[in-house]
């Protein structure tokens, strides 16, 4: 092994002190237990980026593994001198299980072939979903691929223009709100695209994200060009006994979530009925009885969410598809659109995927390069990418209030008689 | 590239799932959080599981992730899982397990002190900050990511571990304006941006870029294609439109040689008010309060002390379950930034495309100490 240079990190060591875990701590003790040279040196470059304020990666640099062309991101420090350890310090992206259970049999051998490989250093977990590898040089490259297939049964996340990978909710493995399977329909996903995640063929990059229920807990609706969210059709089911147990204080409203703070006795009419957005809701305190008009409910969760024990989503549950959540670059920050309001899930979710196949013919065909499907959708506008694109029947459900200006493209086959017309019998009616 | 195996995909996901939550999957029936950091759910079943949340640093060692593996093989039969905010869960069956694994997390510290395992996260509270690369790993931030985030955390450390706040906040960090990270619609965004126009490197431009690309890439049309002679040779480049240019970095991602990360003028931005739930009003973006502050490593003083200062300030006033935006709007954008105590600058006031929709037409707006009669 190599000597152990160290450098002098005396602004990054002040991250060592106060409650939260520090990274700084843990990468320390990691690099002298392991004498790992990269971990140094990553603190050292850290450092000189506190003293600069600039960061200290050179851009770019197209590496991968041998058929792939997302799941490595290549990268090199600038300051090869003085930090040769991380010269150069690729990030492998592999792609997690859905929701992001494990086992330790299997991290554990994770760990063991990053402190052999790598630089013993991850992220868990990025944004995009992936378990992120922080740290390796391109000879590395295959050997970790070769040992991720073969010991860990694990493969590549997506990178690059192509499906990022597929990720959701905790959903029905721990929560009672789920209205779909969101680790079957990841799962489901990601194995049909394969290709797709491993061979960019899009004008940019797409996601998928998969969310069990209106609350959202993966933000499906922010950051995903194709948002997947449960929801139910019918009507909220009613505990009237467990109303009664709320009402009278013996289970705490919200399961317990401001437990920290007198907030005073729970006041249904004030905490349910006044704030649920539709007003659909009514508390009759002389039958001490909930009612719920459900048809003018929009499945906000909140009544929900304050009362558990005493209220779930519907039987008759599928999802509501988004599409086109895109962080601000280029055209502006957009959350996803309704475009199905309500379609069943089941396997092997046929419908869906002719959706999703129908959505991204389209895009690959006319997206420019770089192009989210969220700014295409705004250039070829809405309604023809409903109704001509994806061939489905507008509905008010689509838009949050019709148009307020009156400059409707018509087409021609729609006006009677057409758009051609002679000059000159407009002037024997109208002599210039 | 013998034996090369491709496309396996991910491990199936049910093969980790612990025996009492493949047992109960779909038959989830309640839960409720018994502390904060530990939701116990219910099932039809009749079986319990209690679910214990604690915050991680996203950037962390394998020797870390072992000692998850030995709490796990401990008290969950090895089974772990992760959080879509960089939180680890762990999750056992009975309440004496409970409170030896609630003993247990309590004394695990690092060397200089500071938790390896707190526990919180869960409802009214500050979860764990959901962040992005920085210095630590990307090419084009205008900050550091981790370090913001420790330095956040720590002064926020009370509000993870507690109930006392009228809703959840969802506090977000990404080092530039790709986002990454995703703050456009968390209660409170720290942004990191660039403020100087890129560099542009004559001489090597024409080598590693597509003039073309690079051109198309500015949202606000501010590059030209150039030629330029240097040492009696044409070189083809480009010319920025200063004036017309917002700092985006897009060009930057197209083109190696136009940088423009700049320790003086490279800091952060506050945004507050996003959401993403469709409890109660619709998911929000997050709206900018505070245009710039400066990069202050290692601990962001300012930044920690505005953050802060927000929270605090929503805490003292909302009322039980509202979110902060939704908050803000109840009391109007004007009465948030008088109690906040943040100055109100023109670079409030939006200047980019869709503007109008934010400017105010109508009088429904409220006397506040902004307003001097005139
Ligand atoms: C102009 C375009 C963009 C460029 C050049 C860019 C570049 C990058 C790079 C280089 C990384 C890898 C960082 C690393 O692992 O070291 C990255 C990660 C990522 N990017 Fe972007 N990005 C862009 C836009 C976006 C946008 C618009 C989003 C979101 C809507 C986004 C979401 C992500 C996510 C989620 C990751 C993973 C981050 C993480 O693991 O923390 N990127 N991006
Ligand atoms: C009492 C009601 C709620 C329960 C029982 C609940 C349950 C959960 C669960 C089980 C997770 C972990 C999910 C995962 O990591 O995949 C989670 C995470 C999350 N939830 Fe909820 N959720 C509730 C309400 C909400 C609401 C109302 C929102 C938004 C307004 C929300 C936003 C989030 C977010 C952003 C996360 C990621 C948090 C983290 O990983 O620490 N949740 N929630
Ligand atoms: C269905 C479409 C519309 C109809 C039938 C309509 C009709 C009218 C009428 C009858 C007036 C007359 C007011 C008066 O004499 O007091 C008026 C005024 C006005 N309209 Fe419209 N309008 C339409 C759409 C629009 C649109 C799309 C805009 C702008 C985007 C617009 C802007 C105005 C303005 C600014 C005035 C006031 C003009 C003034 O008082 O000087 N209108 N409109
Ligand atoms: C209330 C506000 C927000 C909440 C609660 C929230 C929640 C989350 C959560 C839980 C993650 C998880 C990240 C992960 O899976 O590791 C995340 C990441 C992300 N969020 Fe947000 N987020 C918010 C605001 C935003 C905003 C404003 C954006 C806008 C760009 C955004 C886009 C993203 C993106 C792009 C990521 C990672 C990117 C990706 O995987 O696509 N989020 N956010
Ligand atoms: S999105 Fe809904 S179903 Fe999924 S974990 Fe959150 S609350 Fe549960
Ligand atoms: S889910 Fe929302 S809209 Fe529906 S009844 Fe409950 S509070 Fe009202
Ligand atoms: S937000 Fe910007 S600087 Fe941060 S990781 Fe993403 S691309 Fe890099
Ligand atoms: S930083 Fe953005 S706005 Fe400025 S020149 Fe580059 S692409 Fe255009």
């Amino acid at each position: 092994m190599a000597d152990i240079k160290k450098h002098d990190t005396p602004m990054v060591d002040e991250l060592k002190s106060g409650p939260w875990p520090s990274f700084v701590d843990d990468i320390y003790s990691y690099a002298e237990k392991h004498q790992k040279q990269a971990c140094f040196d990553l603190m050292g470059q850290l450092e000189l980026s506190y003293k600069h304020k600039e960061t200290h990666w050179k851009h770019g640099g197209i590496v991968g593994v041998f058929g792939y062309g997302g799941g490595v991101i290549g990268r090199y420090s600038d300051q090869q001198d003085k930090f040769p350890a991380i010269w150069a310090f690729h990030t492998i992206r592999v792609n997690q299980p859905a929701s992001k259970w494990y086992h330790s049999s299997a991290l554990r051998k994770l760990c063991d072939m990053w402190d052999h490989r790598g630089s013993g250093m991850l992220n868990t977990h990025g944004s995009t979903g992936d378990l992120v590898l922080l740290g390796t040089v391109t000879e590395q490259l295959e050997p970790i691929f070769y040992d991720l297939t073969h010991q860990m049964n694990m493969d590549l996340g997506g990178s690059g223009s192509n499906l990022r990978t597929p990720s959701c909710c905790v959903g029905k493995a721990r929560c009672e709100w789920s209205c779909i399977d969101t680790q079957a329909l990841t799962y489901d996903l990601t194995m049909t695209y394969q290709d797709e995640l491993h061979r960019p063929a899009f004008p940019y990059k797409f996601k998928f994200k998969i969310s069990g229920c209106p609350n959202d807990c993966v933000a499906a609706i922010a950051r995903a060009d194709l948002s997947i969210i449960g929801t139910w059709i019918d009507d909220i089911r009613i505990d009237q006994e467990a109303v009664r147990a709320y009402v009278g204080g013996e289970l705490k409203p919200n399961a317990g979530a401001h437990s920290d703070r007198d907030w005073g006795p729970f006041d249904i009419q004030k905490e349910v009925i006044d704030l649920c957005p539709t007003q659909c809701m009514y508390w009759d305190e002389k039958e001490k009885k909930l009612y719920i008009n459900n048809k003018e409910c929009n499945r906000c969760m909140h009544c929900i969410n304050v009362m558990p024990e005493a209220l779930r989503p519907g039987t008759d549950t599928g999802a509501t598809i988004l599409m086109g959540a895109k962080a601000p670059i280029l055209e502006g920050a957009q959350l996803s659109t309704v475009i199905v309001p309500f379609m069943r899930l089941e396997p092997p979710y046929d419908n869906l995927k002719e959706l999703i196949e129908k959505t991204w013919d389209f895009w690959m065909e006319n997206g420019k390069n770089r192009e989210r499907l969220g700014e295409l959708i705004q250039r070829v506008g809405l309604n023809r990418f409903i109704v001509d694109v994806l061939g489905l029947k507008p509905i008010p459900q689509h838009v949050r209030e019709p148009r307020s200006n009156p400059y409707v493209f018509w087409k021609e086959e729609e006006v009677e008689g057409g758009w051609q017309r002679d000059v000159a019998e407009f002037r024997k009616r109208h002599p210039a | 590239m013998e034996n090369r195996i491709t496309d396996i995909g991910p491990p199936h996901y049910a093969q980790f799932f612990p025996p009492v939550i493949k047992k109960n999957y779909g038959k989830w029936k309640s839960h409720e959080i018994v502390q904060p950091g530990v939701i116990k759910y219910t099932s039809e079943t009749g079986d319990v599981v209690y679910a214990v949340r604690v915050g991680c640093a996203r950037l962390i060692t394998t020797d870390l992730v072992r000692e998850v593996c030995e709490i796990a093989d401990k008290y969950c039969d090895g089974y772990v899982r992760w959080t879509t905010r960089n939180n680890i869960e762990f999750h056992v069956t009975d309440e004496e397990k409970l409170r030896a694994l609630l003993d247990d997390l309590k004394g695990r510290k690092f060397p200089n002190g500071s938790y390896k395992f707190p526990v919180g996260g869960t409802g009214a509270s500050v979860t764990n900050i959901v962040h992005t690369q920085g210095w630590v790993h990307c090419h084009t931030p205008a900050i550091d990511a981790s370090g913001v985030v420790k330095a956040v955390m720590d002064e926020l450390f009370d509000y993870f571990g507690s109930h006392k706040l009228p809703a959840q906040v969802r506090i977000a960090l990404a080092c530039c304006l790709n986002m990454c990270g995703a703050v456009h619609c968390s209660d409170i965004a720290i942004l990191g941006i660039h403020r100087k126009p890129p560099l542009v490197e004559d001489d090597r431009l024409e080598h590693v870029c597509e003039i073309p690309l690079v051109v198309a890439a500015c949202p606000l049309g501010a590059i030209k294609p150039a030629t330029v002679e240097i040492e009696g040779k044409k070189k083809k480049t480009v010319r920025v439109n200063v004036d017309r240019c917002m700092f985006c970095g897009n060009c930057y991602t197209m083109c190696p040689a136009m940088p423009l990360a700049d320790g003086e003028g490279d800091g952060i931005a506050i945004l507050v008010g996003g959401k993403i739930s469709n409890r109660i009003s619709p998911p929000k973006f997050s709206k900018l309060v505070i245009p710039y502050i400066p990069n202050e490593p290692p601990r962001w003083p300012t930044t920690v002390k505005w953050v802060k200062k927000i929270l605090e300030t929503y805490a003292q006033h909302a009322r039980k379950y509202e979110r902060l935006g939704e908050w803000a709007e109840r009391i109007g954008w004007e009465r948030f930034f008088e109690l906040c105590e943040i100055p109100f600058t023109e670079k409030s006031i939006d200047d980019y495309r869709l503007a109008y929709d934010t400017y105010r037409t109508s009088l429904h707006f409220k006397f506040t100490s902004h307003v001097e009669p005139m």
